[in-house]
Formats: C-alpha cells, structure tokens, sequence
C-alpha cells in the first residue's frame, strides 16, 4: 500500500459499496486487539494470524504499549530464533526500552547481534532480568522459571505451534496473556502415541489455544484480516483453501507486486515455469508420474534446476516497499520440503550447481519465515501413499504461504489420483474437534489451482 | 519404515527367511516370566472366556469361563487369576535392597538424597500380542474400581477380595507398558519383530503364528508358505490348524464348537436347577461337569498353541545377548514397579479413570524422554542398528585420518582439536551442527567445523578433555582410530517441572478442588450386567 494509495483511501467513499481498505481494516482490528489486551476484563486474548497478516508487528507493537502502561511483560516465544527476531523488532522500534533476553546455558545460546544493542541484557538467569520492562525467551527455558509474584502481562507467540503440556509448564508466571498464533500452520505433534488423552480439554499434546479456549470458552478472540506478505495472486487461493470460515485478504492488489526476468527463457520447462509463476504468482513443474523414494532424485534435480535459472535469469523484484526492482538474490528464495532428507538432497543438488546462500528446509522449519519466491517440492511428489503426515493441511499451508512474489511447485503428475485413492482415514475421536478443512481437501483445493499454471517437463 | 528395515524385509522375501534387526536383544527377559495367554468373548467386550497363565511352560494354570455372561462365573475367574498373577508379584515386591533417590525436601525446598527400598527385581508379564496388551489394560479398568464385601457391605455384587488388588496392578503394567523401552508388560510379537524383519507388512506381523513361522519355519519350508499356513490352514472341520493368538477367537470356532458347547452347558444348568429329588442331580450335576469340561477342553486347544508358540519366541529371544542398556532401562521398570507397590502400601486409591492435566503432560513428557532415550540406546548397544542410523544419515562412521590441536578463545583457553574424519557414510551435516560419540560411555561432543573433500570431514572436539590445557590422556581420538559419531543426542535431559495438581493454573481449567478428593466409584450396573 503506498502513501498515496492511504490518502486517496482516507477519504469519503460514496459508493455504494464501500472499497475494502486493507490498511484501515488492519488498523480496526489491532485497535480492538489492544483495547482488550489493556483494558479488558478477560484473563486472555486470543489472535488468529493468516500468514504474513503483521503477526510480529502486533506483537512488538502490544509489548511495547504494555511496557508503556508500566505493566511488566514476559514475552514466550517459541524458538530461539523467534525470540531473537522480536527482540531486534524491539529494539528497532523503540532503542530506549530496556529489553531482558532469557537464555539457555547452552553454547551460542543467542544471536550475536543482540550483544550490540545498549539496551538489551542478556542472561541465563531470570532474577538477573528482574524490573526489566520486558523479559523474552523462549517456552522450554521460561518451563524452568521460578518466580515468588507472577508478571502482570504475557505475550505467547506462535501459540497455536506451541503443545498444550509447553503452556501448562509456564501459564502460572503470569496473570493475564495475549495469545498469537497462525491456526492454520502445522500443528505441534507428539513423538510417542497420545491417543489415550485425545478428547480431554487438557489433551497435553494439542495446540496450546485449543486447550486454552476449552477452559476458557468466554475469551475474546479477533482475527487479523489482512496479509501483507502474500500477493493479491495468492491469497485468495490460501484464504478459501486453508482459511475457508475465516477468509482474509491480501494487503497489495494485482500489480502492485512484479517479478521480471532480464535474460528471455531458453525454452526448457524450468524456464517456462519460471515465466509462468512470474506472470501469475504459481508456477506448476510437472514430471512424469512415477513412483520414487523419498529423495526422488529427478524432482530433487528439477527443484536445483529451477532455482539455478532464477539466479540466471537476473529476476528482479517490483514491490510497494520501494518503487526500483529490487533484484532478486539467493538471500531472498527458499526451497521447502516435507522431509529433512529431502531438504538434504536439495542442498546437495544445489551445491552441485553451486548454489549455496538459498534457504533449505522443511515446513517445521519455515514456518513464520518469509521469502520473494519460493520453490516447494510437493509433499505428495511420487508416493505410492498418502499418509497423515503428508496430508497435513498445515504443511502444505506453510509451502504454499512463504512468498511475496511467486511460489513454484515441483511435483510428479498423479497426485490427484491418489488423493482419490487414500482418503483420509483418520480414527474419529470422541470429543475431539474435527479440523476443517482436512488435508484432503485442501490438498485438491491447491491442485485444482496449481493445474492453471502447470508446465509439463520431461527431464 | 526406514530405509534399513526395507531392505531387510526385501532381503527375507527373497531368502524366505526373517532377517536379524538388531544383533543383542534390546528388551529385558526376566528368568520367571509370567506369561498370560487371555481369550475374549465375542461381541462381549471384557468378557474373558479364559486363559493360560503361569511361570512354567509345561503346567500352565487353565482358567476358564463356561458361561462368560454369568457375573459370578467371572468373578470367580478373576479370582482364580488373582490366585495365579499376585502370589507372583508379590514375591518381587518384598524383596528389596537399598537404593537412593533425589528429592525435594518439603521445608527447605532442596534436593536432597534419601535412602528408600528398590525392589531388587519386578515381575514381568509377557502376552502374546499388541492386542493382549490391550486386554490386560481393559481387566484392569474392569477390575480396579469394583468393591469387595469387606470395603463395601452394601455393595450388590460385591467383588472377591483381591480382586480390586488385581485390577490396580494390570492397570499399572497396562500404564507401564506405553513407556518405550519398557519391559514390565510385553507383547511377544512386538518383541520379536523388534529383532527380526519378516518379508510381510507389520500388519501381518501381529499374527504371533505367522510370525514365528518367518522367524523359524517349520521343517526347511519357506517363511512365506510357513507364515500362509499359519495364518489360513484350516483342518477338515474348518478349524484353523494355528488358532490366533487372541484375546479374539476365530469366528468358526465361535459358532461350530463354542457356541453348542455353552448351549450344551446353558441346558445342563437349568436342568440341574430344575433337578427335583437328589439322585436326579446328582446326574445332572454330572451332566453340568462333562459340559464344563468339554468348554474346558476347547480353550484349552485355543490357549495351548500360542502358549507354547510365547515360550518358543522367549527360547529364540534368549539367545541373544542382552544389550548393554538393556539393565539400565530395567532399573528404571523396577522404579516403576516400587513406585507402585508403595502407592498401594500407603493405602491409596486406584488409579484414576482419566489422567488430570498435570498427570498427563508428565506421563507424555516421560515418554518422550524415553523414547528418545531408547532411540539412542540401541542404536549405541546395537552395530545393525547404529548402521541404520548412519544410512539415514544420522550418525556416521570412519577412520581419523588426522588431529590437529587448536585452542578456544579467551582468558583460559581450552583445547578445541581439530579431527578429520573419512567416512563413507553421508551424514546430514550442516554448519556447526553437533555430533556426540561415546567415550567410556558417557558422551562426548563435537561440532562439524566443515568438508575438506567429499567424505573427509572435520570435527572441533569441545567437551569431556578435563579442566587442563592439555586434554586428558584417551580423550581425543588419535591417527588411525576408528570412530563413530552420532548426530543425535545419547542422554535426554530432564523436563520442565510442572506444576503441583493443586496449582494447575486457570488456562487448564484450575486447581482440581473437591470434587477430586473423593475416590471414584466403579461404574454403575446395568441391567445388562447381570444375566
């Protein structure tokens, strides 16, 4: 949205129907979201984030109008990369706030660039941080702080990642929390079998809000409506898709986001892909439908090829952020999987092309991070099954959510048919609530879009 | 499934063989197991219809239900199984020897070390199948609530005395037995499909006669015929040559033998009851003992095969050498074990139906501690299984090819060595990541300090080389030595602490308050409870 864009907006609309205003829309909500924070009755405030709707921008911006209030906060994160993040955001916006950042006594327990700001302590000990404004760390280390008067105030980021047992150890800190989260991106998983408290309000391996609104039913709970990361190209397909009873939507229109190439395609499919994804934000590679091991050596070498060409291309960035291209470099792509082996093999084919600044990695580890253009090699790509883990809507919902610009998909053809095959067969358990939409479906929802823009490739 | 399992169930479809998983076994055996061969009634759940148990191969106990919908009739079963099963436990519970335990001091708040009893050995419990575990979960729910005469006078139905007992300890090895790596309660098909891979699916795995018949097929045949047969041979009857190791029973044997002979014993009853002077029941009474008999008889024929088929996997598994944290884990069951026999001791209740919310994250975080403490362990107890850690790219091994001595930055450095290291292996390293070997047991730690060339790869030791500035003797590899280095952790360090029950805060629904206090009561009768 730029400046001019806010103006022309700002003003009377006579028409019958009034324009959605993304910014005033976002404005409207964070309002209220801070109005029921501060001064509301409730003990806690729920907040479900689509991706890229200003998440860490609300709250940077509710821990420091607490830190304002003189309420002292203690900021639960969920990695430590994630607290590291808020605390740069901090200390960016406001360098005087005093800011504690709570660490384990692990070596590089940190990031270093925390040590270069004045107002910033560092320490491993939570009573070395007492009276400061703000504390911030992460759940584990929070599970093991003692504390004689509980803080007034907590922000619990990424709390729908964030296992309900992680809460249970740390909700008698504090009195009163503001809960942030994405509903829609993976769920926190368990590595040993829980089904013998499925259906329980307290179920230690569900989602920490889940639990939080079974107990709690009467808490307030707002939406952001606006994503600005994700292109007018993509968010109504991530909206209906993963999002379908509480739709959101892009903060940019059509046009306002470009992706350009200086070097012309040379015809090959990654070439062709590339164009397609740059004209209409999605970009299909298909290969041949096959069955393949995990590690699909073709499609891994696709996915490289594809990521090469980018490089090659020159490919530079138009968005609202600056008014030049910004050039699209290695710092700016990510290629997602489903499996560490997988993200392996991708690394290994792209240091074999001699790439090596782009990000690799799984879903888990891409979640709440944000790139120009992203390369997904499809979750489903060559399997002989669909299994729960596959399906998972939310880790198709994170590749499929990474990008400002254009996200590309690299799959086997075939995985309509077996979708069709191997519905999901999923035990029903009595009392736990159903999640709409389920994989299945929002796998097909994706799919269906994905055909529009598909490029058929034989390597 | 990984890839190593997929190769070796690929390799026993080709040989017909089962192929060895793992080189040691990684599951304590105790000497006396208890082993407890339970059959179900069908359409009936918890109904048992009876079972094999016992210590001795050659005279296991036979207990039988002729009517399995007559209360009493299963009452007096679980009687007899209490009879059988707590004479057994509690052997083990009165031998003890000294141990310590931390613990918080209740004044000072401290961890101090007290001197309790440690039972010097816990009796293990072996059944055929996942599904019997399943089972003795289910006698334990059934049984743990129920009130005998003496607890509750008023009580209609009143349970035998030890009963309720029986009930609390099955719930507890129930409980126990979703530990990973736990061996209190066993299923012998999990067992033995954790040391061999069949050339069928898992699924098929959980058919003990199938199994076994991979594992050691009868005669010279091949696993795959002798696993069929197993599994379909029928005789001419239509009965199943190799019966399912239960609690179900075939569907065939259910409606042409079992059925008629309950009918038979159903119709001997009531003519008994309808017996009108003392000559007549006298031999209607025999008639009732020759249909008793003959159900007697048939579970037997039932139980008898998976019996013997139990004692001839605990025959394979014993040749097998026992893993060298296979103790380890074992004194963690005996914990278990004291933990419980103290519990009752104390006069507590029985284990609550559903877990409160602290109860719950605790038991899970447990879980997951062991089950990655397992992980780690047998990979290090086993070569065949570390191999499938390193072809998953999770640990790797190979030679030092060269050491070169560096220091750590600071006001006392320390040594940080530089080890290179050529493998074949293709571990998933990344920068900095760390790796752990095992050096006299206890870990060592390195990080990956980068690749010199495809397969050489360079180490900085950082830990377990003493206080000095030189490292101790033996703590860093040398030239030529062969190593090992996982990418996994050995150790799991302990949890967060969590809250008292009383102090579950308001996000889990708050204390649990009064209504908690009051031990439950067993579930209310229903007309269909009593026949």
């Amino acid at each position: 949205m730029t400046a001019e864009a806010v103006t022309a907006l700002a003003g009377p609309v006579d028409r019958a129907e009034p324009a959605f205003d993304p910014a005033a829309e976002a404005a409207r909500a964070t309002a209220a979201i801070l109005r029921d924070t501060l001064d509301g009755a409730e003990r806690g405030v729920v907040v479900d984030s689509p991706p890229g709707a200003g998440k860490s921008t609300l709250v940077v911006r509710a821990a420091l109008e607490l830190a304002e209030a003189g309420r002292p906060l203690m900021v639960v994160a969920q990695t430590n990369a994630q607290v590291d993040d808020l605390v740069l955001r901090l200390a960016e916006k406001n360098p005087e706030l005093p800011v504690g950042r709570l660490h384990s006594s692990d070596a590089d327990p940190y990031d270093k660039a925390l040590d270069d700001l004045p107002s910033v302590r560092t320490s491993a000990k939570a009573a070395d941080l007492g009276g400061l404004p703000v504390v911030l760390s992460t759940a584990a280390k929070w599970a093991h702080v003692t504390v004689d008067e509980p803080w007034r105030h907590a922000i619990v980021d990424e709390a729908y990642q964030m296992r309900s047992d992680s809460l249970l150890a740390v909700a008698g800190l504090f009195e009163r929390a503001l809960f942030v989260g994405d509903p829609g991106q993976l769920d926190p998983f368990a590595i040993v079998g829980s089904e013998q408290w499925a259906g329980l309000s307290y179920d230690p391996s569900a989602s920490a809000v889940t639990t939080l609104l079974a107990h709690n039913p009467g808490l307030p709970q707002h939406r952001l409506p606006v994503s600005w990361r994700l292109p007018a190209s993509a968010a109504p397909l991530v909206s209906d898709a993963f999002y379908p009873y509480t739709p959101f939507r892009s903060g940019t229109d059509h046009g306002d986001r470009r992706l350009a190439f200086a070097v012309p395609s040379d015809g090959s499919g990654p070439d062709r892909v590339l164009d397609e994804a740059a004209a209409s934000g999605w970009g299909l590679l298909e290969l041949p439908a096959r069955h393949t091991p995990r590690t699909d050596p073709e499609a891994v070498r696709a996915v490289a090829t594809v990521v090469r060409r980018l490089l090659d291309r020159g490919g530079a960035a138009a968005s609202e952020r600056s008014p030049d291209p910004v050039p699209l470099t290695a710092g700016r792509i990510a290629v997602g999987t489903a499996h560490r082996d997988q993200a392996a093999a991708v690394r290994a084919a792209l240091a074999d092309l001699g790439v090596t600044e782009v990000t690799v990695d799984t879903a888990n580890r891409l979640q709440g991070r944000e790139y120009d253009v992203t390369v997904v090699l499809h979750p489903l790509s060559g399997r002989p099954d669909a299994t729960a883990f596959h399906l998972e809507t939310g880790r198709l919902c994170v590749l499929a959510s990474r990008h400002r610009h254009a996200c590309i998909v690299v799959c086997r053809a075939g995985v309509g048919d077996l979708l069709d095959d191997y519905p999901s067969t999923e035990p029903v358990q009595l009392g736990t609530a159903v999640k709409f939409p389920d994989g299945w479906e929002a796998n097909h929802a994706v799919l269906a879009h994905l055909a529009e823009h598909r490029v058929t490739w034989r390597p | 499934m990984s890839l190593i399992t997929t190769l070796a169930r690929l390799e026993a479809v080709r040989t017909g063989r089962a192929q060895s998983a793992a080189t040691v076994r990684h599951r304590h055996l105790s000497d006396r197991p208890l082993v407890f061969v339970p059959l179900t009634t069908a359409g009936e759940a918890g109904a048992p219809l009876g079972a094999l148990a016992g210590t001795d191969r050659d005279a296991p106990h036979l207990l039988v239900v002729p009517q399995p919908r007559d209360r009493d009739l299963r009452f007096a079963f679980l009687a007899e199984l209490a009879d059988v099963v707590l004479p057994h436990i509690e052997a083990y519970a009165d031998a003890v020897e000294a141990a310590e335990r931390t613990e918080t001091d209740p004044e000072t708040g401290k961890r101090v070390k007290v001197e309790v009893d440690l039972c010097a050995d816990a009796a293990q419990l072996i059944v055929p199948s996942r599904a019997g575990v399943d089972f003795v979960r289910l006698l334990g729910r059934s049984m743990r609530f129920r009130r005998t005469a003496e607890q509750d006078p008023e009580a209609p139905h009143p349970a035998p005395p030890r009963v309720p007992l029986l009930g609390r300890w099955l719930t507890h090895y129930g409980e126990r037995a979703r530990v990973p790596g736990s061996s209190l309660l066993l299923a012998m098909t999990d067992l033995l499909g954790r040391h061999w891979a069949t050339g069928q699916s898992t699924l098929e795995d959980q058919h003990l006669g199938a199994l076994l018949a991979w594992i050691d097929p009868p005669g010279g045949a091949s696993g795959a015929e002798a696993a069929l047969r197993a599994e379909l041979a029928r005789d001419a009857d239509g009965q199943l040559l190799c019966p399912p190791a239960g609690p179900a029973t075939d569907p065939a044997f259910d409606n042409k033998l079992l059925a008629p002979a309950i009918e038979r014993y159903d119709r001997a009853r009531t003519a008994l009851a309808a017996a009108e002077d003392g000559q007549a029941a006298d031999e209607r009474l025999g008639a009732l003992t020759a249909a008793e008999r003959e159900i007697r008889a048939l579970v037997e024929s039932r139980t008898r095969p998976t019996w013997d088929a139990v004692w001839r996997g605990l025959d394979l598994l014993r040749e097998l050498p026992a893993g060298a944290h296979v103790e380890d884990r074992w004194t963690r069951d005996r914990w278990s074990f004291t933990g419980h026999r103290d519990r009752i001791l104390s006069g507590e209740p029985p284990q609550p139906r559903r877990d409160d919310a602290v109860t719950a994250a605790n038991k899970l975080a447990t879980r997951e501690r062991e089950q990655a403490r397992l992980e780690a362990q047998e990979a290090l107890d086993d070569p065949l299984v570390m191999a499938g850690r390193r072809l998953a790219g999770e640990a790797f091994a190979g030679e030092v090819t060269d050491v070169v001595m560096t220091y750590s930055e600071g006001k006392r450095p320390s040594p940080r060595p530089l080890v290179t290291v050529r493998t074949e292996d293709r571990p998933h390293l990344g920068d900095r990541v760390k790796v752990y070997r095992s050096l006299g047991g206890r870990p060592q730690a390195a990080e990956f300090a980068g690749q010199e060339a495809e397969g050489v790869l360079v180490l900085r030791i950082v830990d377990k080389m003493g206080r000095g500035k030189e490292p101790e003797a033996g703590s860093v590899p040398e030239k030529g030595d062969l190593v090992c280095f996982t990418l996994f952790e050995h150790e799991q360090r302990g949890g967060a602490r969590l809250p008292d029950p009383e102090q579950t805060p308001w996000t889990h629904g708050g204390p649990p308050g009064e209504a908690a206090a009051v031990p439950e009561a067993a579930d209310a009768q229903t007309e269909e409870d009593i026949l």
